[in-house]
């Protein structure tokens, strides 16, 4: 779907930012094009794995289907998702994601660690679309 | 400090699920808005339409597709398109219009015809837009934005869904009085805690719907104003259109992320903090001076959020002034006397202009069995998509 916002498997698997070589400044999504700070003279753009735990900022949930371009089959009963925003402490920003599968607004906290972990976003005949998502460290299922 | 503008007249289109197009509607409030102001189309010598995006090609090229449904007349043409904001950025275009000299009397005008349900990306695979993405990569739509926002003030302030209720309440008491509002029924907390949870933990009622609806205003030179025998109108003191500053640090629709605070330390002010700031600043008051405001309240919990961003309290203390009853009827600082979106839905090019019709009958006092008494300053405070600040601030 998006190239180069992840990368890795299992215990590696990272989420993928970019790192301003004159500023320190991280961008995700990545920001490939030019430094957005405004008192940077501008540096080279590099890759960069974001930590790969953070703390929830904030969590909800979408109980009834998204519109299109969210892909979901009409003909299967909606399943709601978690969405949780979560604090990298050392890059400084707020990731979005959905939660992995299972995880409900009941079983989170403002404040909680959580970890990024690969999973699956839809999936079709011919494709897996993969994406990220964010789980609380002491779940482990 | 720049000059005053007068509101010479004021009109709506009645807001709801109407199935037309909004040409019909932004021609209605711009005749309404015309005969309020005692003037006829062909005075206008501007004419500045608020975009749709959802009107279809018509919709880019607003200000052209009002004139040619007024009837064609010369005017000078203006569109402008800044999401949410683009009401505010209109009355601006007519502002700087007559400030510079360029008109002495224009039509501004906003309306639009929104789609049922969720508000959703423009069609097409547009993976460079961040508001196709939202939806594509994480099924974010508006209302969990919402949702992230209100849990997020009862962890930190420790309001809870019942506070949240309240506004709508309150919104709605006087949305019942109001006949431009769509929903025009007071609601009961009982009736929001029984409404269906759409992202936790705002429900249905907790949550704006889209809806149709339509604006105008003929805004005017204050000595265009006396000649037309206008000694006292409303003026519009400040409208502010400002930009966020990096790095921006609050979650904001539709990004899926916030800039790092890395390397740059976030300004004093958030975005829509600064917003205001900036519209106080132009005005020359500041928020003690308010005899009401009019916020853009997508949901009930951001209506609180803008207490504080407003300077109404302090941070964390928006729940106190709500508890107190300040925002409410015959409060200190009554906001959204108008029934707000809690009553009117969105109609997202309409509805910063209809917060400036409602500071105008506010500031007339002709707001009938919703004013505000003694009502001198108001502010009207707003915020669109992909970093647009919008704040007017109207006085008597």
């Amino acid at each position: 779907m998006v190239a180069g916002w992840f990368a890795g498997d299992g215990e590696d698997f990272r989420l993928l930012g970019t790192r301003c070589s004159a500023c320190t400044s991280v961008f995700f999504p990545r920001e490939d094009s030019h430094c957005r700070n405004p008192g940077c003279p501008g540096g080279d753009l590099e890759e960069v794995p974001l930590s790969r735990r953070g703390h929830v900022w904030s969590f909800t949930d979408g109980r009834y289907r998204p519109p299109s371009p969210y892909v979901s089959d009409p003909e299967l009963p909606w399943e709601p998702y978690t969405l949780i925003a979560v604090e990298l402490p050392s890059e400084r920003l707020v990731v979005l994601g959905q939660a992995a599968p299972g995880v409900t607004v009941a079983d989170l906290a403002v404040g909680m660690e959580v970890e990024v972990v690969p999973g699956v976003l839809h999936e079709d005949a011919g494709t897996t679309w993969t994406t990220w998502q964010w789980r609380p460290t002491e779940v482990t299922a | 400090m720049t000059q005053d503008v007068a509101v010479l007249g004021a009109g709506m289109h009645p807001w709801g699920k109407w199935g037309r197009s909004f040409v019909e509607y932004g021609a209605a409030a711009a005749r309404a808005a015309l005969a309020d102001a005692g003037l006829e189309w062909r005075d206008i010598g501007s004419i500045v339409g608020a975009d749709t995006v959802r009107g279809g090609y018509p919709g880019y090229v607003a200000g052209a597709t009002f004139a040619k449904a007024l009837g064609w007349q010369g005017a000078r043409v203006a569109s402008v398109y800044a999401a949410c904001a683009s009401g505010a950025q209109a009355v601006n275009t007519a502002r700087a219009q007559i400030l510079s000299g360029l008109a002495d009397v224009v039509l501004v005008v906003g309306a639009d015809a929104a789609p049922k349900g969720f508000f959703r990306p423009a069609g097409g695979d547009r993976p460079d837009d961040p508001d196709w993405l939202r939806f594509r990569v994480l099924g974010a739509t508006n209302p969990t934005y919402f949702g992230l926002y209100a849990r997020r003030r009862m962890a930190v302030h420790g309001e809870t869904p019942e506070d949240y209720a309240q506004v709508k309440v309150k919104n709605s008491a006087w949305g019942a009085l109001n006949p431009y509002a769509r929903y025009r029924k007071p609601v009961t907390a009982e009736e929001v805690a029984a409404s269906a949870v759409v992202a936790d933990p705002l429900r249905l009622l907790d949550i704006c719907a889209t809806s149709d609806g339509g604006a105008a205003l003929v805004l005017a030179g204050l000595e265009f104003a006396r000649r037309h025998g206008v000694t006292n109108p409303v003026r519009i003191r400040a409208v502010s259109t400002v930009t966020p500053r990096y790095p921006n640090t609050v979650l904001d629709l539709p990004d899926i992320a916030t800039d790092s605070a890395v390397a740059v330390q976030p300004a004093a002010h958030t975005f829509r903090e600064s917003i205001a700031h900036a519209a106080y600043e132009e005005a020359g008051i500041g928020p003690e001076d308010l005899s009401f405001a009019e916020v853009y309240d997508l949901s009930t919990a951001l209506e609180l959020q803008w207490y504080e961003d407003l300077g109404l309290c302090g941070e964390g203390e928006a729940v106190k002034l709500l508890r107190e009853g300040a925002t409410a009827v015959g409060g200190r600082i009554p906001v959204n006397a108008s029934g707000g979106l809690a009553s009117f839905g969105e109609a997202v090019p309409a509805q910063a202009i209809a917060q400036v019709c409602e500071l105008t009958w506010q500031l007339r006092d002709a707001a009938g069995d919703r004013q505000v008494d003694g009502a001198r300053v108001g502010i009207a405070a707003n915020q669109g998509l992909f970093g647009h600040g919008s704040a007017v601030v109207a006085v008597r």
